[in-house]
């Protein structure tokens, strides 16, 4: 009994047995309080989805050594665009998605090469930098989005100019990806298109890791002085492992759009790299090294626990108007939390 | 509550016992029946020390024989409290102490030199020596709010300071602050501080040449005799049998744990030492290879700089031949060590270099592997290893980068090939007899020496047609030493490969080198054959050959 107490423990991590943990206590506390498992469940896997590859993205520009890609609104910002275009040209359902990732990945790789040029200037404070990379950028586009010659109804304020704080997706490309074969186990909708296409990117991903380029950006998060003394172009792999993570941004909010049915435009995309940093950290990932493993197991923890954290905070103040607040607090407890526990992956 | 009672009045009484009985004895440390176990492995069994004022005593042992272990006992570690506690009991002056702490251990009188250097890179040596224990003098303010406010008294500190560094023969300014300090030095500076505390009765030296040069590491050894002649008692933790044989009073022999012997230097001699350290009879090393030197040149350099900081070269001329082993030696920061990460591209270079007669693009370490060469690096774990990765990723990884070994290709994807990578593993642990608990075991667990033995897998993974190795043999065990220096002589026996060998240790390069190239001031002073004479040698590393024998050297 100890000693697989002590083989689960690990294998899994002790924060990861926390999280687990918490996560139980609020199930069974969500099946006191009667609130139906099976729409939770539902939830938990529409965002485990929406939100996995952008947890994705961290992976290579933690392989490369630069830590969590905390200037993902980068690679979002170009998804976004790509995604405008989609509709600006009229188009819908499934075309739309292809065209609007399709357009957006040439975007976000000129973006991650130009981003990457400057991580590799300013080599050991990159999680800072980052971080204020994306808000800059953010608040540039916010001048960007009043001005671009966007000319489609759906997208522009009635009156003045520039484009909505949100846009509906109802008529182009909402859950389109969501209710692909999608199917139903007892009461639990399984959003078939949306899990495949996580999965899809984490195997490519997974392959990737196993090639012979995917070894080297390891070997330079690792240690750059041994991949130095291997003959291996530093920058380079760097370099790359930013464009790859931006471009995982950008395809990211794609698939994020077409489940949350709206594009969100302005300072929406600010905060998004923080949830999915600290759901790679929940998964098991240190700021040094992560896996594919870390990925899923994170983005599913992180969200199931938003998911069902809320009703139960609900359930237990009933004060109205008390969700935001409880969504806020839970959200970012948890990031705090996952951050607490960068470098204790060993 | 009536058996709390009865426990502490034990207690009591055993103390108060073990304070009568050794005092008939004037040991300032004893250390009895000391054992531990750690996790039901038992590391250490029935150990017994006794310790002298002003005697100097070495603890010897191959790595894993138990010598850490015996120390973090002795200092209070936390990793042997949290585990368990330890057997025996650990007497100071006659009276029974209990270390749970490196605190209490301080209060004690122990101090220990670490390996690793705590000093504090923006103080002066004088503030490193003094932090903590500042001399203050009051002012105004102290005596309005505390004491905590007083002035230093930086003359008094000074003054302590010099006394200090004249003890452990250190000739550099007490102002002088620690950045950019050579490591040589700073291993003084630490020395410096621990006797300076008042109560210090015993210090513990752990491996401290490790990281020295020859006549650094000489310096030191004179600094403790001057250390131990004030009365302090010296535990010299080492696997060098020389240093021993120099220094040492007293010897206790540890191997898998145990106690082997503890004798006193006269009535022993290195080989006895060597012996009872491995357990098993050593010879010399490796005998000089006899296979003849092929006649191509091998290896070209004319004029090569490096700018390597602490290691500078500034113009090597040297020509190494086909199917030889050269030797580079020479003192510590003479610049024999930047030979080697020169030509391989790890530091700045310039200067003409050709392989096999064709001109090698200096400042490109692809094209360094490219044209047959491979490394194997002084600086194991930081340049050597990747320390979180498995033994079979380390060895299979440059021949993957830059040869496309153990890949599977298909057009512009590659997949790892898992299984070529663990068979390859597996060869190459059972050949080096790498130490480990698999393929599987991540390389910052093994001993140095299997790290070591790693790196050199790695390299041969290569296929090189000259391979350099910088250091073998620092830092790892005898046992280990044989194994890496054997393997040398094997390749180049057997598949002809060329090796530059650079070393501190003049000895191992005399064993299995064809010539010896001695560097100084960053140029080559002279190239010898193993079999000439010590002087020879001596007069070379100091850089005064050509001024006293005034001939050409061959």
């Amino acid at each position: 009994m100890g000693n697989l107490w002590k083989n689960i423990v690990d294998n899994l991590g002790f924060a990861r047995l926390v999280i687990i943990g918490f996560l139980i206590v609020l199930v069974f506390g969500a099946a006191y309080f009667e609130i139906p498992l099976g729409p939770l469940l539902s939830a938990a896997l529409v965002r485990t989805g929406m939100n996995g590859i952008f947890v994705l993205a961290m992976l290579p520009t933690i392989n490369s050594g630069i830590g969590p890609n905390f200037g993902l609104p980068l690679g979002i910002l170009c998804g976004l665009v790509g995604s405008l275009l989609s509709i600006e040209l009229d188009m819908r359902g499934m075309p739309a998605i292809l065209f609007a990732a399709a357009v957006s990945i040439p975007l976000a790789t000129v973006v991650g090469a130009a981003y990457g040029w400057l991580l590799n200037k300013v080599k050991g404070s990159e999680m800072m930098v980052s971080t204020y990379v994306g808000f800059s950028i953010v608040s540039l586009m916010n001048i960007g989005w009043i001005i671009m010659p966007f000319t489609s109804p759906e997208m522009r304020w009635p009156i003045g100019r520039g484009l909505r704080v949100t846009i509906a997706l109802e008529e182009r490309f909402a859950s389109v990806l969501d209710e692909l074969l999608a199917f139903d186990v007892a009461g639990v909708v399984v959003p078939t298109g949306l899990l495949l296409t996580f999965f899809l990117m984490c195997l490519l991903m997974w392959f990737f890791i196993r090639s012979k380029t995917g070894m080297a950006m390891r070997a330079v998060g690792d240690s750059k002085q041994f991949a130095v003394a291997s003959g291996l172009n530093v920058d380079g792999y760097r370099l790359l492992g930013t464009i790859m993570s931006t471009v995982l941004g950008a395809v990211g909010i794609v698939v994020f759009s077409q489940s949350f049915a709206f594009i969100q435009l302005y300072e929406a995309p600010m905060t998004m790299g923080f949830p999915a940093a600290a759901a790679i950290l929940i998964g098991g990932a240190t700021v040094k090294r992560a896996n594919i493993l870390n990925v899923i197991l994170g983005a599913f923890l992180f969200q199931s626990l938003l998911v069902v954290s809320l009703p139960v905070a609900n359930k237990i103040i009933t004060v109205g108007g008390v969700a935001e607040i409880a969504r806020i607090i839970v959200s970012n407890g948890i990031i705090l939390y996952a951050l607490t526990q960068v470098g204790r992956g060993d | 509550m009536q058996g709390y009672r009865l426990k502490v009045a034990l207690h009591l009484y055993g103390d108060k016992q073990g304070g009568y009985a050794v005092a008939q004895d004037n040991y300032v440390l004893e250390m009895q029946n000391i054992g531990k176990v750690y996790a039901g492995n038992r590391v250490l069994k029935d150990v017994n020390l006794q310790l002298k004022a002003g005697e100097i005593h070495a603890v010897l042992g191959e790595n894993g024989a138990g010598k850490s272990t015996f120390m973090n006992i002795l200092f209070g570690m936390s990793v042997i409290h949290s585990t368990g506690g330890f057997e025996g009991k650990i007497v100071i002056d006659g009276k029974d102490v209990s270390i749970t702490s490196p605190y209490d251990a301080m209060n004690l009188g122990i101090g220990m030199v670490h390996q690793e250097f705590m000093l504090i890179p923006g103080f002066t040596i004088t503030e490193n020596i003094k932090v903590n224990r500042e001399i203050t003098r009051p002012n105004i303010a102290s005596r309005l709010f505390g004491p905590k406010l007083e002035s230093l008294d930086m003359d008094a500190m000074n003054r302590d300071a010099r006394k200090a560094l004249d003890t452990v023969g250190l000739n550099i300014e007490e102002w002088t602050k620690i950045a950019g300090m050579p490591v040589g030095l700073m291993q003084f500076v630490e020395i410096a501080r621990e006797i300076d505390k008042a109560n210090m009765k015993i210090i513990v030296f752990d491996e401290p040449t490790a990281v020295l040069t020859e006549s650094e590491a000489d310096t030191l050894l004179k600094a403790m005799q001057a250390i131990a002649r004030s009365g302090i008692a010296i535990l010299f933790i080492t696997h060098r049998l020389d240093e021993v044989m120099t220094i040492a009073d007293n010897i206790t022999v540890l191997r898998d744990g145990e106690l082997v012997r503890t004798l006193p230097k006269t009535e022993t001699n290195t080989f006895q030492l060597a012996e009872l350290m491995v357990g098993r009879k050593v010879e010399k090393i490796v005998q000089a290879s006899e296979n003849k030197v092929k006649e191509g040149i091998a290896l070209s350099v004319r004029g090569l700089k490096v700018l390597m900081p602490g290691e500078e070269v500034q113009k090597v001329d040297l020509d190494v031949f086909e199917g030889e082993i050269i030797g580079i030696g020479g003192l510590g920061g003479q610049g024999k060590l930047g030979i080697a990460n020169g030509i391989m591209g790890l530091y700045l270079a310039a200067g003409q270099v050709s392989v096999f007669g064709k001109p090698l693009q200096l400042n490109d370490t692809k094209a360094a592997y490219q044209a047959g060469l491979a490394f194997v690096s002084e600086d194991r774990r930081g340049v050597g290893l990747l320390l979180d990765s498995s033994i079979e990723m380390n060895i299979a990884f440059t021949a993957m980068q830059m040869r496309n070994r153990f890949l599977y290709r298909f057009g512009p994807f590659s997949h790892l090939a898992y299984g070529k990578i663990r068979r390859h593993a597996m060869e190459k642990i059972k050949e080096l007899d790498i130490r480990c608990t698999g393929p599987m075991q991540l390389t910052r667990r093994l001993s140095g020496g299997n790290q070591q033995k790693v790196c050199i897998a790695r390299a041969l993974a290569l296929d090189p047609k000259i391979l350099f190795v910088s250091e073998p043999t620092r830092g790892i065990d005898v046992g280990a030493k044989k194994i890496v220096l054997e393997e040398l002589v094997r390749l180049n026996r057997e598949l002809g490969m060329t090796i530059v060998m650079t070393s501190s240790e003049l000895a191992e390069l005399r064993s299995i080198c064809h010539r010896i190239a001695i560097v100084c001031h960053g140029a080559v002073e002279g190239v010898l054959s193993p079999d000439d004479n010590d002087v020879d040698f001596g007069l070379m590393m100091a850089g005064n050959y050509h001024k006293l024998r005034g001939k050409e050297v061959v």
